[in-house]
């Protein structure tokens, strides 16, 4: 912190004599949470859930072109987040952990394939239906809500796991106390999300005061900067940060509503897969609801997510 | 076809309202670079070391930095130092920054167009610094470098996009809205490209203009 602090003073120092503006060591990488402004928290480090994921033997599916190419390659490519804390995550030294991760290893596992052997991909948001599309990735884990226009494009399993609208603030902040106290306040999210559409649209804040940044970490290094004062976007991905420096930040624990229908909106994490591929569907699904069943699914929800604090229940398989 | 046009109209007010974020950066950047450019230009080409040093090492360090840097030095580590520039300016003063070096060396290169023997006379007839320059060699600088000028504004139109990765709502976001709205994704960035030729089409419009009447005979 000390050192970002003065490496960033001494390159606006640079930029205020004229000699201007390369960052150099001064500007803080903006994909990397903790580093820029929050002091590092000892839970960056990468543990894993402890949840056996023994690959099977034996497995066929048939009329899967996705399976039959995993089968292949004797290794599958997973699509995943990196930035969110305790959801889908990348530690300093390389290693990935969190809900979806695990999640995307106990499909892996399923299909016969060693989680050791799971070639990561970062995809961003936007980018998610077409790499799933054009077959970038077998299958795609990480925060994805299931929706009826992305069925158009791509095939969801599951749900495995249904979110909520919150806020995160720092920690001193009493006055932001839900939805409708968020008039005057900056409030954060990524570019063009369906959360910030929602903030927009309903008026929840000036839009003047909506920000939007590509990832969400560097929401929330604005946040602790204070140069905006709320971050909103789904609880469980909140949850995560708060978790991850929980001397600074909170989450709120109140769920937007729907003006019309005073009900929240579910957003239904689905695992992405080929919109065309209905076996590798049903036994992703299979899969899942296995897991529910035997108690991989709380373990690996008790070792991830559930250290924040939060509960959560497993929602009901849509399978069509 | 039907889609393709859809995934304008249906999206209409989030498409004309980021273009218009584009078209107030570009005005605001474009005078001001102009403005920086031209200050850069003189301190170049001024009989004051100090100045001419100044103007040499802003152009080498900002025309070599990636503007991506610009723009995360002053939203991510200026507020470090608890001051506070709202994301709109803080990309007009990014882009502007960047911009300028480029207005400077398009413009230097017009000022070597300019027989040397035109500033001595100027001279001899007793004028100042100031004089030569913005009443002899500036206006036939000008003259000479329309057309790269003309390009490094249209490239300046397309560099504010970096700024959608900053807060700053405008063309470059508008992938992102609709991708989170289910649309199809090649439709989306046809009409993104078509949005900006529309942006394009008066530069060259100007340029065209300008180059007829400011031709010069020599």
């Amino acid at each position: 912190m000390r050192i970002t602090r003065i490496a960033a003073m001494a390159a606006v120092a640079t930029l205020s004599l004229g000699l201007a503006a390369c960052g150099k060591e001064g500007t803080p990488t903006p994909e990397t949470p903790g580093q820029s402004g929050a002091p590092a928290a000892a839970s960056d480090a990468c543990t894993s859930s402890g949840a056996t994921l023994t690959p099977a033997t034996g497995v066929d599916i048939a009329g899967s072109p996705t399976f039959a190419k995993i089968k292949s390659a004797g290794k599958v490519v997973v699509g995943v987040k990196f930035d969110q804390p305790n959801l889908g995550y990348k530690d300093a030294s390389g290693k990935r952990c969190g809900f979806d991760i695990e999640i995307a290893q106990l499909i892996a596992s399923k299909l016969g394939i060693d989680p050791a052997k799971i070639e990561y991909k970062e995809v961003a948001s936007a980018n998610r239906e077409t790499s799933i599309k054009g077959g970038e990735v077998d299958y795609y884990v990480g925060t994805y809500s299931i929706t009826d226009k992305r069925k158009a494009d791509v095939s969801f399993a599951g749900p495995y796991f249904i979110a909520a609208q919150d806020l995160l603030v720092r920690k001193d902040d009493t006055s932001i106390t839900g939805s409708e106290s968020l008039k005057g306040k900056k409030v954060c999210s990524a570019t063009g999300s369906t959360p910030i559409q929602r903030v927009r649209d309903q008026k929840l804040t000036e839009d003047s005061n909506i920000v939007e940044f590509k990832t969400y970490s560097e929401c929330v290094s604005q946040l602790i900067d204070k140069k905006v004062d709320a971050v909103t976007t789904d609880d469980a991905i909140l949850k995560g940060y708060a978790a991850q420096n929980p001397s600074m930040l909170k989450v709120v624990g109140k769920p937007f509503t729907d003006p019309a229908t005073g009900k929240a909106y579910p957003e239904k994490y689905g695992i992405g897969l080929s919109h065309d591929d209905k076996a590798l569907r049903d036994f992703v699904n299979a899969s899942l609801e296995a897991a529910e069943k035997d108690g991989t699914w709380q373990k690996i929800y008790d070792g991830t997510l559930g250290k924040s604090g939060s509960s959560a229940t497993i929602p009901p398989l849509e399978k069509y | 076809m039907n889609e393709f046009l859809h995934v304008l109209t249906d999206n209409w007010t989030t498409i004309w309202q980021h273009f218009w974020v584009t078209i107030q950066l570009f005005l605001i950047a474009g005078v001001a670079s102009l403005v920086l450019g031209t200050l850069l230009t003189a301190m170049r080409v001024s009989p004051v070391p100090a100045l001419r040093g100044f103007g040499t090492t802003y152009v080498l360090l900002l025309r070599n930095c990636p503007l991506t840097l610009v723009f995360a030095l002053l939203v991510f580590a200026v507020p470090k130092l608890d001051v506070n520039i709202d994301y709109f300016p803080s990309a007009c003063i990014a882009l502007t920054a960047y911009t300028s070096a480029f207005v400077c060396e398009a413009l230097r290169a017009g000022i070597n167009t300019v027989p040397v023997g035109q500033a001595e006379a100027a001279r001899a007839l007793g004028m100042t610094f100031g004089q030569v320059l913005s009443l002899i060699v500036l206006p036939q600088a000008f003259r000479t470098v329309v057309p790269p000028m003309v390009s490094v504004l249209n490239a300046m139109l397309k560099n504010t996009t970096v700024a959608a990765g900053f807060s700053v709502a405008e063309a470059g976001a508008i992938q992102a809205y609709l991708s989170e709205r289910g649309e199809n994704q090649i439709y989306t960035i046809l009409w993104i490209m078509i949005g900006f030729l529309i942006l394009v089409l008066p530069l060259i419009v100007m340029q065209r203009r300008l180059e007829n009447r400011w031709g010069v005979a020599r």
